[in-house]
């Protein structure tokens, strides 16, 4: 529910040539992207959109230094502390051994940390849903969701996105945020929201 | 623009300087260290094993490093990149270095070899072999004549190869832009000669030229991992090496479509080829740690020495670590950092140099035990092959346009973006 219901002006382009001025355009003339969907990674459109970049790679380096302080601290507390073997008649503090573990350890908290925080960055979970600004956006459609405000005149917004290049211009109100439940939610919302 | 570069003096002023500090130290060697004067396995002339062992160190090192260069060209080819067109001369320039460094290495391997160096290559000496049940069941591989055939054998065909893959590059450029017809035809005819070179590389650099030139110096100890390892030590010094001159040739004001994008990638190669360094240093090092066995450990009491009683080398061995792993995994790791031209020159310079010191730890612990020094004249030697590599590359460099300009996949260099 995080998001709060929002009102988007939904252009679709078949091209990723038209796609891209377009971004610039929109860009230029001051309208707020709220994303674009698009069929398959397209080079640079992050860069167009001007999105800043992630920072999944600092929380995966921290994760990993985690799982390297994990496993160290762990092995060595149980092999010099808690339960000490003579094993082959090597120390008890044995660091070689225990370095594979700790590559081990290192990698699998720095993976499963950032799986998990690349689904929350991007809110995918099972069974959670997201509202879909046009169904062929999975298929050949690159679908731009301008984000409205109070004075936004969407009559405007879409002739500029019309005049873009778009081959369809709608207007949705949607929930931005995550939620579990069906995909209909959104016809709900609609409908409730007439007089707007 | 204008792709040819003119040597400005001072590369000129550096590359004679270093070659005339090498000259010196040699010269000193020769009246010195008395290389001629023979000395028995593990006892005697110190100093005439020194001036052979410090030879034997610099001259496959650097062969190696200027080889691998060429590997990286053909490895790309191979995998239909693209991005390394802009920059290729660099590499190509550096592997035109492999025939004089190749000939150096042969003559210095043949006089160890025919001189009967035994303090170098223990298996010379025929009657210890006899008496000896290992290295008379290694006889087959380790003795004179098959070295120096296949010695010759893989020089040659280092050199054959790479001049036919920078030939085929130059070749290019007299012809104006390929049509798709001929571009296709030529990017084949490059993957057939890539992938003949990087057979004869797999079957020399990847596994026996490492036995014969290194690993055979302790010659009754075996690592099925050590020529990985020298693979390893020696392709990220090469990348590093490339590194280098990219960015003076970009102070310069040259290579006009090489960009940071080029650079990150480079820098890339450095960053993941010293952690595969590290997995293969560790892994020898941990599998016979482990198991723990004397033929096998021998080798790392040589250097690092035991747990009453430190090994000459130890400060080196772990200085390798942090010079090799440390630094290159924590400077390197940042996007930035690899974008960075000071950076990357300070961590190509540690790389180099970290890896040269690697190399130095596998020559000497087995030819001058606890007497082996690291002086100016070890410096100088490896400052003649510095030399040498500059005069060459830089040779390469002066002669022939910077950008291969008919390339097919120059475009795709051109907008390359990681």
């Amino acid at each position: 529910m995080a998001g709060g219901i929002k009102k988007f002006v939904v252009g679709c382009f078949d091209d990723e040539k038209v796609l891209f001025p377009a971004v610039k355009n929109v860009r230029k003339a001051g309208y707020k992207i709220h994303d674009v969907y698009t069929p398959f990674p397209v080079h640079g459109l992050d860069h167009a959109i001007g999105i800043r970049e992630t920072s999944l790679h600092t929380a995966g380096f921290i994760y990993a230094i985690t799982g390297t302080t994990t496993a160290l601290t762990f092995i060595s507390w149980v092999f010099t502390k808690d339960w000490p073997l003579n094993i082959g008649g090597k120390p008890h503090f044995a660091l070689p051994a225990w370095i594979p573990i700790t590559f081990e350890l290192t990698v699998l908290f720095s993976a499963v940390g950032m799986v998990l925080t690349f689904c929350y960055l991007c809110q995918l979970a099972p069974f959670v849903k997201k509202h879909h600004f046009h169904a062929r956006a999975t298929d050949d459609l690159f679908v731009m969701a301008i984000e409205c405000t109070d004075k936004t005149n969407d009559a405007e917004v879409q002739a500029f996105l019309q005049q873009a290049g778009a081959t369809e211009v709608n207007v949705q109100n949607a929930e931005t945020g995550w939620w579990i439940g069906r995909y209909d939610r959104e016809q709900k919302l609609y409908k409730e929201e007439k007089g707007y | 623009m204008n792709h040819q570069f003119q040597l400005p003096g001072s590369y000129k002023k550096w590359t004679y300087g270093l070659i005339g500090a090498g000259v010196i130290a040699l010269l000193y060697g020769f009246i010195a260290l008395h290389p001629f004067e023979q000395a028995g396995h593990g006892h005697g002339n110190a100093s005439s094993t020194r001036f052979w062992a410090v030879l034997l160190q610099n001259s496959v090192f650097w062969l190696l490093v200027v080889n691998a260069a060429m590997f990286f060209l053909c490895v790309t080819t191979m995998a239909m990149g693209g991005w390394q067109v802009a920059l290729r001369r660099v590499p190509e320039a550096i592997s035109s270095v492999v025939p004089i460094l190749g000939v150096i290495t042969f003559a210095i391997l043949m006089a160890i070899v025919w001189g009967g160096r035994t303090d170098i290559y223990h298996w010379l000496d025929k009657e210890a072999v006899a008496k000896d049940a290992i290295l008379n069941g290694k006889k087959g591989f380790l003795n004179p004549i098959f070295f120096s055939v296949w010695s010759f054998l893989t020089i040659f065909g280092w050199w054959a190869l790479g001049r036919k893959m920078r030939s085929l590059s130059l070749k290019s450029d007299q012809n104006g832009p390929m049509d798709y017809e001929t571009g296709k035809k030529w990017i084949w005819t490059n993957t057939v000669y890539a992938s003949l070179f990087a057979v004869v590389f797999t079957l020399t650099v990847a596994s026996t030229i490492p036995w014969l030139w290194l690993m055979s110096i302790d010659a009754h100890w075996y690592s099925t991992m050590y020529s990985w390892y020298t693979f390893a030590s020696t392709f990220v010094s090469g990348m590093s090496l490339i590194a280098l001159f990219i960015i003076y040739l970009k102070n310069r004001g040259q290579l006009e479509y090489v960009t940071d994008e080029h650079l990150h990638d480079i820098g890339k190669f450095m960053f993941a080829f010293s952690v595969f360094w590290t997995y293969l240093w560790f892994s020898q090092y941990m599998l016979i740690w482990y198991s723990n066995q004397p033929e096998e450990t021998k080798y790392f009491i040589e250097r690092i020495g035991t747990a009453e009683k430190a090994g000459p080398f130890k400060g080196i061995f772990f200085f390798n670590v942090i010079v090799n792993f440390l630094c290159p995994l924590l400077i390197l790791m940042k996007k930035g950092s690899k974008r960075n031209w000071t950076v990357v020159t300070f961590m190509a310079v540690l790389i180099i140099l970290g890896h040269w010191i690697d190399f130095y730890q596998m020559v000497m612990p087995g030819t001058l035990h606890e007497k082996a020094e690291l002086m100016p004249f070890e410096f100088g030697i490896a400052c003649l092959f510095i030399g040498l590599i500059m005069w060459g590359a830089g040779q390469y460099l002066g002669k022939h346009s910077l950008l291969a300009k008919n390339h097919p996949f120059l475009k795709e260099s051109m907008i390359h973006h990681t």
